[in-house]
Order: C-alpha cells, then structure tokens, then sequence
C-alpha cells in the first residue's frame, strides 16, 4: 500500500542508541488491522450480491437456536448457507446442518474470536455461488469480535432475557456497531424478572441508530418481524449491485 | 486473549516498517489505543512479552497512548468524552444519544524507534 507524501518522514531524532548506534524514528501510522480489512474487502468482493451477516452474543443467548429457525423460516424463497465459529465442537453446525442449510465449522481452537482470514478459508467449503445469504455465527464472546471485520454487511448483536438489562452497557463496542441488535428468549422474559424498559432504554442509549428485534426462537414469536427486515435488506442489496456500474466497488467498506 | 492476535498483527507490521527503513533493530512501538477497542492493557503487555522473542522487537518497550472515547450529537454538533466505564453516549449538552463515535475504536500503530 502507497503512503501519501510526507507521511512517512524518517527523522533522525537522537544519537547513541544502547550500542552507540542511531535510533531513528519511523512514521507507520496504519491500523493494526490493516491485513484483516484488506481480506475482509477480498470477502466482501467474492460475496457479490449475497447478503452477510455476523452475528454476536454472549455464549447462551440462544443463537444457534435462533440461526436454525431462521434458516427455516428463509428456506422457501432464499438459500441460506451459515459459517460457524466455535472454540472445539461442531455440535452448532451439526444443528444447523440438521436445519437444512449448508454449513461449515471453523474451529478456532484458543482464539475467542473469527478473523476474516478463517472466513476465507471456510467459504471455499460452503457453495456461496448458489446462495442468497450467508451467515456467520462468531465465536460466543462480547469483547474479542468486535475488532474484526469479516466482510459482512451487518452485525447483529443478541442478547437473551437471561443475561441481565445492563449488557449493553457492559459491553459498549459490540452493541455500538450493531445494525441490528435482537433481545432472545422473550417468552421466559416473565419468568426471569428481565426488565424489558430498562434493556430497550440501554440499546437505545448505546446504540440508537441500530434495529431492535425481541424475538423467541422456541415460540417463534417477533420471528416475522426479524426475517421480513432480512428478506428487505437481502433484496436492496442485490438491486443496489444489479444497479451499480459495472466494475464499480460496491460495498467495499463496511460504513462505521 | 484477542490480545495476542492484536500484538502478532503489530509485531509483522512494525517489522516490516522497520526492514523498509533497512533497520536491524527495533527499540520502541508506539501504539494509539482508543477506550472502546476492547484492549486490556495488561493483557495487551503480557502478550507482548509472550509474542517477541526471536523479531526484531526483542528487546523493544512498548508505548501505548490511550484515546478517549469522543462522540459527536447529532443535534447540537457538540462533541464530547463518552463515559468510557459504560460508553453511554448521551450529549451531556442537550442529552440526545449519538451514534457518531469518531474516535475510540482505533489500533493503531503510530511510529517506531529503530536502529
Ligand atoms: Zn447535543
């Protein structure tokens, strides 16, 4: 990658450096996750018009669940294919798979969170030619994934009633750069004394600008509400690429 | 620990930086962290000592400035700290919450000492 002119000046700044030699001073100025968003673009390229989605939670909040019935509820009009990131087993993709979708595991071993290089790597196992939208379950953490873009084009970030009213204040970041933010297990929201006001009024103070969706993947109920808000962004995404000039580079950041 | 992910993309970028400058050596990496990039400075030392053994940054300090979390409102284009302990961003002039985070997020590596 090219600098612009003068950023990168190279000062000779003091003498006698431990062993008498120079020490001179290095302008980098780039992001530490320079590597990751260039093979997160490279991703964002090789979806095309598929819509993708990264989704975040704590571990517990239901999302696999939610990713199963979510996938059933899309399979009659779209092909949905799910990335699972986990730390050892593959019980989550083994659900899925039991869903009906194409799925593939990335095993991440010690790492707590999906990098967009194990994204890469994962995407050459599942067909994405022949889907419409792609999933990617994270790792289950609150902190660890939120530096890491993976090419996708939202972030969802779930919470279940279980989990207290005060998460997105705990954990600023991941609920900030949420587009969408889904409150799970609402049909035990009674039963666990979960204030659902005061968990509205935090996501709306830390993330205001994001879509909130209360939703049960055991009951199904708020499940229209979240699909039919997929279903309308998986359609504008493919009529803003179809409409976009040939050879323009739609998408290739993902707006913060 | 994502720390350790985040030091081994610092260590390949600073080496490289520093073998473009033909430096044999490198003394110092100063890093720009801002309050909502999720780093745990101890954490993030700890990795560090782990990670450098056999790169150029062997024997190197680290220097971490941290950034405050600012935010801009939407309604009053003030801009302000956010309460980095919750990072509630509620403009504390006309109480509007913003979405406007323009600075906080960064991982940043800003320069080297080398020789
Ligand atoms: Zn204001």
């Amino acid at each position: 990658m090219s600098q612009a002119p003068g950023t990168r000046d190279v000062a000779l700044h003091a003498h006698g450096g431990v062993d008498g030699s120079d020490v001179r001073t290095v302008q980098v100025q780039k992001s530490l996750m320079t590597h990751n968003d260039g093979v997160a673009a490279e991703n964002r390229a090789r979806f095309g018009d598929r819509l993708v989605l990264n989704i975040v939670s704590s571990p517990g909040s239901g999302k696999t669940a939610l990713m199963e019935r979510t996938v059933a509820d899309l399979a009659d009009t779209l092909r949905v294919g799910v990335v699972v990131g986990d730390l050892e087993t593959d019980n989550d993709a083994v659900r899925i798979h039991g869903a009906g979708a194409p799925s593939v595991q990335i095993v991440t071993g010690a790492v707590c969170h999906l990098e967009a290089e194990m994204v890469a790597r994962a995407v050459d196992g599942l067909d994405v030619e022949h889907l419409d939208v792609v999933v990617i379950e994270n790792v289950g953490n609150l902190v660890c994934p939120a530096a890491w873009d993976l090419g996708e084009d939202l972030r969802v970030t779930m919470l279940s009633t279980t989990e207290g009213e005060d998460k997105p204040l705990k954990y600023p970041r991941i609920f900030k750069d949420a587009d969408a933010v889904i409150v799970n297990k609402i049909d035990i929201a009674d039963a666990v004394g979960f204030e659902r006001d005061a968990a509205l009024d935090a996501i709306a103070k830390v993330a205001p600008t994001a879509t909130v969706f209360e939703t049960s993947a055991r009951t199904g109920e708020g499940m229209d509400a979240w699909t039919a808000w997929l279903r309308e962004r998986q359609a504008e995404k493919r009529t803003a690429i179809a409409g976009a000039p040939a050879g323009a580079g739609v998408a290739a950041e993902r707006p913060r | 620990m994502h720390e350790m992910s985040i030091v081994l993309s610092m260590l390949d970028l600073a080496e490289h930086s520093a073998r473009e400058e033909g430096a044999s050596r490198i003394d110092a990496i100063h890093l720009e962290i801002g309050a909502l990039a999720g780093v745990v400075p101890e954490a993030l030392e700890f990795a560090f000592q782990g990670a450098r053994d056999g790169t150029m940054a062997e024997a190197a300090r680290l220097e971490v400035d941290y950034l405050p979390a600012m935010a801009r409102c939407a309604g009053c284009e003030a801009d302000f700290e956010l309460d980095n302990r919750y990072g509630v961003a509620l403009c504390p002039t006309c109480g509007t919450p913003s979405a406007n985070l323009w600075q906080g997020r960064e991982l940043h590596l800003a320069h080297l000492e080398v020789t």
